[in-house]
């Protein structure tokens, strides 16, 4: 009798869990759909029109242009100052991220131990990431600064500037690129860190000791225990790095505005100074579009690592 | 016994001293804030070449004339109203865009959800720097050059997707019973996510509004962009570009500017520290 019942009432609670899942469903897309069509037309729409302004002679002075096909590229490559640019953007990002990396394991290395104070040693060493950029690098302006800088001073007082010698730091090309560069690694060290540091808390106990048993040396620990297990977090780090830095303008628009003679321009200010500043959208725009290939590749390893560990 | 604890105790040093290093390069600059806020100009002017003037410490008594200037006679406090103005409208847009967003890729859209996620996230990695000629385009067809608007306008495009990035792992991280019990009990769907979830969310929701904050008191280049009057600046464009008055810099006032933003940002962060980074790791622990 029981058993005659039972098969219509399972399918009336299927078909309802039929319904129940329809609607469910509608409910999902309707609660996704504003912020998908935000993200679009905020989003994915000018990210095709900067592609589109890269193509014509858009100006800042009227909203009409028309094509010129690649010509603001052929313009833009042949540029010394471009190449420079370009030239300054890996080589900012590159050694920094090197720098960061180096020195991000062995400061979050540092911190796996327990000491005292370390919950407020954990807060000054982030702050350089929390503090709003722009306002940061105006403290590296003044530390920098031609006849105050505090870094000359200690420079004199140690004895590595003799009597009549002097840094002018963000007059000279070199020193300029210097300072933009350890301006980066302060900023994105603690980010590094702290991702890393998660890394190394979440490797369980268990395989330090499996390893001490099978009388691992540090190098073998650090490089076959440790590293392969750090390997995805790293990888984060690094991306992650990469990406703020390549596409940075503040640091070197506040600190030297590209100077001196256009020498230490990076992509961003160099776009920002011919698209904003100078009005030439077009060219502007050509320009930033060479931030692309590189943001690409990032974009393609992170899924890539998402898809490795199943999900991001 | 004795070689290993003198080699125990050198250690220690070692890593006392290494922890010192870094911190002492991290702090360095927020410390020059801080001293330059309160040194009086006869102190500040003196010039590195005088090597006899030690710039580290107060050479004369400390001075509240900086930040007097700063507060009294520019337009710090205009600034920081414009930000805090913008930065509450954004984290309202925000949060009406991402919290259903969050929770529709948590537990309605199944598998595709799962890579349209992924998609939203990647849109985090699109630089200001890309967008901001396009935008800039945008805003002036709009009529939005110069205005606040223009900021709340765009000012989203990096608060949602990591936003909902966020929530998402915030939603999935609760125990799905908690709706199913409340909606066995007779709510909709809709019901049980307003009466239930979000009560339960309230943490999530707070690391959301505070990451969203500090996002826009960080952002410089769509700000530096679009706004071109002091008077409609945000903290972080107007202090670098007008609070220099001619070509004498207002050092004092400046790095008081610089510390009175700074800090409050950096001690909310820290607060939330743990949550941020979970949502720049999700996955990648395991």
């Amino acid at each position: 009798m029981a058993k005659i019942e039972a098969a219509p009432l399972l399918a009336i609670r299927s078909r309802r869990l039929e319904g129940l899942r329809r609607e469910e469903r509608t409910l999902g897309i309707a609660m996704l759909a504003p912020a998908l069509a935000y993200i679009f037309l905020l989003v994915a729409l000018p990210f095709a029109l900067a592609v589109v302004l890269s193509l014509t002679n858009s100006s800042a002075g009227s909203l009409d242009f028309s094509f010129i096909g690649l010509r603001n590229f052929a313009n833009v490559v042949e540029s010394p100052v471009f190449r420079r640019a370009l030239r300054n953007t890996f080589v900012f990002t590159f050694v920094s991220q090197l720098t960061v990396i180096v020195l991000g394991n062995v400061l979050a290395r540092a911190l796996m131990k327990t000491f005292r104070g370390k919950s407020i040693v954990r807060f000054l060493i982030l702050m350089p990431w929390a503090a709003p950029i722009s306002l940061a690098t105006l403290s590296w302006l003044w530390i920098f600064d031609s006849t105050f800088s505090v870094a000359n001073w200690l420079l004199k007082v140690s004895g590595w500037l003799g009597p009549g010698q002097w840094y002018y730091w963000l007059g000279d090309p070199t020193l300029g690129m210097l300072a933009i560069i350890v301006i980066h690694v302060w900023r994105m060290l603690p980010f590094s860190t702290v991702i890393l540091l998660a890394g190394l808390t979440s490797i369980p106990k268990e395989v330090h000791e499996a390893a001490d048993i099978d009388a691992a040396g540090p190098f073998a620990k650090a490089f076959q225990v440790t590293l392969p297990m750090m390997l995805p977090l790293l990888t984060v780090a690094v991306l992650f790095g990469v990406v703020f830095t390549f596409t940075d303008m503040s640091v070197v628009y506040l600190l030297t505005r590209g100077g001196p003679y256009n020498s230490t321009h990076v992509l961003a200010s160099l776009a920002f100074q011919e698209g904003v500043l100078g009005g030439d959208v077009g060219r502007g725009a050509s320009i930033a579009i060479f931030l692309l290939p590189v943001l690409v590749v990032m974009a393609v390893l992170m899924l890539r690592v998402s898809r490795r560990t199943e999900v991001l | 016994m004795r070689r290993r604890g003198l080699r125990g105790a050198a250690a220690t040093v070692g890593h006392r001293l290494l922890i010192l290093g870094f911190t002492l390069f991290a702090v360095f600059p927020f410390y020059w804030m801080l001293i330059t806020s309160f040194k009086q100009n006869s102190d500040l002017y003196v010039g590195a070449t005088n090597t006899a003037h030690n710039p580290f410490i107060f050479n004369a008594p400390p001075t509240l004339d900086h930040l007097r200037i700063l507060f009294g006679r520019t337009f710090f406090p205009t600034w920081l109203g414009n930000t805090l103005t913008v930065g509450i409208v954004v984290v309202a847009i925000t949060l009406m865009l991402a919290v259903p967003a969050g929770y529709s890729l948590a537990r309605l859209t199944g598998r595709w959800g799962e890579r349209l996620s992924i998609g939203i996230f990647l849109t985090y990695l699109v630089p200001s720097t890309l967008l901001f000629i396009p935008f800039s385009r945008l805003v002036s067809t709009l009529g939005l050059q110069n205005s606040t608007w223009s900021l709340i306008l765009v000012y989203p495009t990096f608060t949602v997707p990591f936003c909902t990035w966020l929530l998402m792992g915030f939603f999935k991280s609760l125990p799905k019973e908690v709706e199913e019990s409340a909606m066995v009990d007779g709510c909709s769907r809709l019901g049980a996510v307003t009466r239930i979830v979000l009560p339960l969310s309230v943490p999530g929701l707070l690391t959301v509004v505070i990451f969203a904050l500090t996002l826009v008191v960080q952002e410089f280049v769509y700000s530096l962009t679009f706004i071109s009057s002091v008077e409609k600046m945000t903290v972080s464009v107007g202090v670098p570009v007008a609070l220099i008055r001619g070509d004498v810099y207002y050092w004092g006032s400046l790095m008081a500017a610089c510390l009175v933003t700074s800090i409050p940002i950096a001690i909310l962060y820290n607060f939330f520290l743990d949550r941020f980074i979970a949502g720049f790791t999700v996955g990648a622990i395991k």
